[in-house]
C-alpha cells in the first residue's frame, strides 16, 4: 500500500461520504480501520498465497459514475425469468420492479423503516475478517443495496445481482456491499455475478451479508467468469439468526486473482448448511476459496464440497475452518476438498482447520490431489473414445456434481454450457 | 486375423512376456489358461494397448497392421475389444451416454454417419436382451455401485454393441455365479460369426463348458508351453496347474 493509493481513496472517500448519513458512523470507523491495518500482505496468514494488494493499483478511479447501455447488459445478463439488481462500480444502480421483496439503496433502509434491522446486521461480518480489505469495504458502505424478503413469501423467481466493474476508460476498483434480510419461513434464490466490462485493470471487493430467520430457505449462487485484468475479494457471510438451510454454490471459471470467503454463522439449534464450490483454472489464474463454519450452538448440520481443476499454470488455494464452540454440541459438520492437476506449473494449497470445543461431535474433512484417473482413461480409449474427448468425459463428470447443486435450472444449464465450453465436452 | 510373433513385455524392468506366438484366424475361439501369475492378463492389456506395459520385442499384426503401432482407442476403432477383468467405475458419465459416444468415435473412424438417436436406442435394446440387462442400469453411471456379475453383464453388453473383430475377454468369468456365468457365455455365443474370433483368458475351465473353444494354450512363466483343443482345458482342470509347473519347472532347469 503506498502513500499515493492511501491518499487518493482518503480523498475519494471523503468527496463520497455524507456525515449526516445513518451509515456515517460505522464508514469513520471502518476508513480509520483502514489506515491502521493496511492492505494485507502475504505474510498474513490469511491471505499467504494471495498477494492481493499487488492488484490494487494507485490510480485507480473509485466509485466513478458510469451508464450500462442495453448492449453492455445484453452481454452479461444471465438467462431466465429474475429479478435484477445492477451494482455499477460498488453503486446501487437499480433493481426490477417487483413486489416480491423490498429493494432499495441500503443508505435508505439504514434511515429509514429498516434502520434497526441495519444497525443490529451490517458488519457482521467485520469479526471474522479483521483486514483492511474488509474494512476499505465498509468503509464506502453507503452505495449498498439493501433486499428484505418477507415473513413466509416464497419468491418465485431468482434475484440476480449484476456486480458491474466499468473499467473500459480507466482501471477501477469497486466496493459494492449487500445486506440481505431473508424473514422467517420465506424462501428466496440469489445469484451474484460478476462482471467487468473492458480491458483496464479492475478490481472489486464485495461484501454481502445474508441475515437468515428461523424456517427459512436461501439457495445462493456466486458466478466468477471473469477477463484476466479482473481480480476481486468477494466475501459472504450467512448469519442464521434462526433454524434455517442455506445453500451456497460458487463457480469460479476465470480472472486474474480471485479471493472468495464465504461464512456460515449456525446461531440457532438445527440449523442446516450446505457449501458447494467449483473452481476451473488455467492460465495464471488464481482462486482462493476460504470458508469458515462457526457453530455456536447445538445440533447443527454442515456439509461442504469443493472441487477444483487446475490446468495450465493456474493455482487453487483451499482453506476451510470449522469451529464449534464450546455449546455446539451434537454438531455435525463435514468437509471435502478435491483437485485435479492436469500440469507440472499447476498447483494447489489446501488446508482444512478444525476447532473443537465441544466434546460430543462428529466432524470429519479430507482433501485430495491427483492427476487424471488413468485407469479411467484407458477404459474409454479402449472403447474407442480419443484422448481427448475421454480427458473431457471425465473433467466434466468430476465437475457436473457441483452443478446439479444449483436448483435454478436456467442458471444450472448456463454454466453447465460455460464449463462444457472450456473443457470441450460437446456429447 | 491376429499374428502374435514372439512377443515380449515388462513392467518396470520385470519382463512378464517371455516370447509370446499365436495365430487367430476368423471365425476362432482361443482359450489361454494359465495360473496365477503367467502373464495372462498382461497379455490382454499389451493387445489392447494398455501403457504401463513396455513392450521389449516381438510383433502384432492385426488386420495386416502393425497394432503395436497404435494408441488404445485406433486399436479400437479398428475392431479390438478388450473386456476388463476390472472394469472402472467413472461416477459423472451414464453408460448410455459413453457407449453412443464409443459407437459414434468408432462409426466416424470408419468414415460411417453418427447413428441417430432411433437408430441407437433400437440398437441398445435388442443388446440389452441379449445380455439380460436393465435400462435402468445403462441410465446410471458408469459401473459406480454395480455388482461383480452387473459389471461383466455391462461388458459383453458393450462388446456386443461395438461389434468387435477380435473380442478379448479377460477373466470376464471371474466372480461370476453360475447364473451370470449363462448369461454372459450366451452374450459371447450370440456374437460368434465367420469373420469375428475371440480370445479367452480364463483361469477355470469352467467358462469353457459354455464358451467352447477351437484351440486352447496354456500360458506359463510368460510362454505359451503347451496348445491342444478343448479337451487340454478338460486335462488341466483334473490334474490342475501343478503338473504344468513341475513339468515346465523341469524343463527350464535341463
Amino acid at each position: 500500500m503506498s502513500m499515493s493509493q492511501d491518499n487518493h481513496i482518503a480523498t475519494q472517500y471523503a468527496s463520497r461520504l455524507d456525515p449526516g448519513s445513518a451509515l456515517a458512523p460505522l464508514q469513520e470507523k471502518a476508513m480509520q480501520e483502514f489506515k491502521t491495518l493496511g492492505l494485507p500482505t502475504v505474510k498474513h496468514e490469511e491471505w499467504k498465497y494471495t498477494r492481493i494488494s499487488s492488484t490494487f493499483r494507485p490510480d485507480m478511479a473509485l466509485a466513478q459514475h458510469a451508464e450500462l447501455s442495453e448492449a453492455d447488459v445484453n452481454g452479461f445478463r444471465l438467462p431466465g425469468d429474475a429479478i435484477e439488481i445492477f451494482v455499477v462500480n460498488g453503486v446501487f444502480k437499480s433493481a426490477s420492479a417487483t413486489e416480491e421483496v423490498t429493494i432499495m439503496p441500503l443508505e435508505q433502509a439504514a434511515a429509514g423503516p429498516f434502520a434497526d434491522i441495519v444497525k443490529e446486521n451490517l458488519g457482521h461480518s467485520s469479526k471474522y475478517h479483521p483486514d483492511g480489505i474488509h474494512a476499505l469495504n465498509t468503509a464506502f458502505v453507503n452505495g449498498g443495496v439493501f433486499i428484505h424478503v418477507k415473513r413466509g413469501k416464497v419468491v418465485e423467481k431468482p434475484i440476480y445481482i449484476y456486480y458491474v466493474n466499468y473499467n473500459k476508460t480507466v482501471s477501477t476498483l469497486a466496493l459494492p456491499r449487500t445486506l440481505v434480510y431473508v424473514s422467517a419461513a420465506a424462501q428466496v434464490q440469489i445469484a451474484e455475478h460478476h462482471v467487468s466490462l473492458g480491458s483496464h485493470d479492475a478490481v472489486t471487493n464485495q461484501v454481502t451479508e445474508v441475515i437468515v430467520e428461523q424456517d427459512a430457505v436461501v439457495n445462493y449462487y456466486k458466478i466468477q467468469n471473469e477477463g484476466p485484468a479482473a481480480s476481486m475479494v468477494c466475501t459472504t457471510h450467512f448469519r442464521q439468526t434462526g433454524k434455517a438451510l442455506c445453500n451456497a454454490t460458487t463457480i469460479s471459471l476465470s480472472g486474474n486473482i480471485v479471493r472468495n470467503n464465504l461464512n456460515m454463522v449456525m446461531e440457532a439449534d438445527h440449523g442446516e448448511s450446505h457449501m458447494y464450490g467449483l473452481y476451473l483454472l488455467d492460465g495464471k489464474t488464481l482462486v482462493d476459496n476460504h470458508t469458515i463454519v462457526d457453530n455456536v450452538k447445538p445440533h447443527c448440520f454442515s456439509n461442504e464440497l469443493y472441487k477444483g481443476i487446475m490446468d495450465g499454470a493456474s493455482t487453487g488455494v483451499f482453506n476451510g475452518k470449522i469451529f464449534v464452540r464450546q455449546d455446539a454440541q451434537k454438531t455435525n459438520a463435514y468437509q471435502s476438498n478435491k483437485n485435479v492437476l492436469l500440469t507440472n506449473e499447476a498447483s494447489v494449497n489446501t488446508k482444512p482447520q478444525l476447532e473443537i470445543f465441544a466434546d460430543d461431535v462428529k466432524c470429519s474433512h479430507g482433501c485430495t490431489v491427483g492427476k487424471l484417473d488413468e485407469e479411467a482413461m484407458f477404459y474409454l480409449r479402449a472403447r474407442g473414445i480419443s484422448e481427448k474427448n475421454a480427458r473431457s468425459l471425465l473433467l466434466h463428470a468430476f465437475a457436473v456434481d457441483i452443478l446439479d447443486n444449483i436448483k435454478t435450472a436456467p442458471l444450472r444449464e448456463y454454466v453447465d454450457h460455460l464449463i462444457s465450453e472450456r473443457l470441450g465436452f460437446n456429447f | 486375423m491376429l499374428t502374435i510373433k514372439n512377443l515380449q513385455a515388462s513392467i518396470e524392468d520385470k519382463p512378464i512376456l517371455r516370447g509370446i506366438n499365436l495365430d487367430i484366424k476368423p471365425g476362432e475361439v482361443h482359450a489361454i489358461m494359465g495360473p496365477n501369475g503367467s502373464g495372462k492378463s498382461t497379455l490382454a492389456s499389451v493387445l489392447a494397448g494398455r501403457t504401463q506395459f513396455e513392450v521389449t520385442g516381438g510383433s502384432v499384426e492385426f488386420m495386416g497392421k502393425d497394432l503395436l503401432e497404435m494408441s488404445p482407442e485406433d486399436r479400437a476403432r479398428e475392431g479390438v475389444f478388450l473386456a476388463f477383468q476390472y472394469p472402472v467405475e467413472i461416477p459423472g458419465v451414464s453408460t448410455t451416454n459413453f457407449i453412443k459416444t464409443a459407437v459414434n468415435e468408432i462409426r466416424k473412424y470408419r468414415g460411417q454417419e453418427p447413428l441417430d438417436a432411433v437408430s441407437f436406442l433400437k440398437m441398445m435394446k435388442e443388446k440389452m436382451k441379449l445380455v439380460n440387462i436393465d435400462q435402468s442400469l445403462l441410465s446410471r453411471s458408469l459401473n459406480e455401485g454395480f455388482s461383480g456379475g452387473e459389471k461383466k453383464r455391462n461388458e459383453i453388453f458393450q462388446m456386443t454393441m461395438l461389434e468387435p473383430r477380435l473380442a478379448i475377454l479377460d477373466e470376464t468369468d471371474s466372480g461370476l455365479d453360475i447364473d451370470a456365468l449363462r448369461i454372459v457365455a450366451n452374450g459371447v455365443n450370440q456374437a460368434r460369426t465367420k469373420d469375428n474370433a475371440f480370445l479367452v483368458v480364463t483361469h477355470y475351465q469352467r467358462l469353457l463348458d459354455y464358451i467352447v473353444p477351437d484351440f486352447v494354450h496354456v500360458l506359463y512363466n510368460g510362454r505359451i508351453v503347451k496348445s491342444g483343443t478343448k479337451e487340454l482345458a478338460m486335462e488341466l482342470e483334473e490334474k490342475g496347474y501343478d503338473f504344468i509347473k513341475s513339468e515346465f519347472a523341469v524343463t527350464e532347469e535341463a
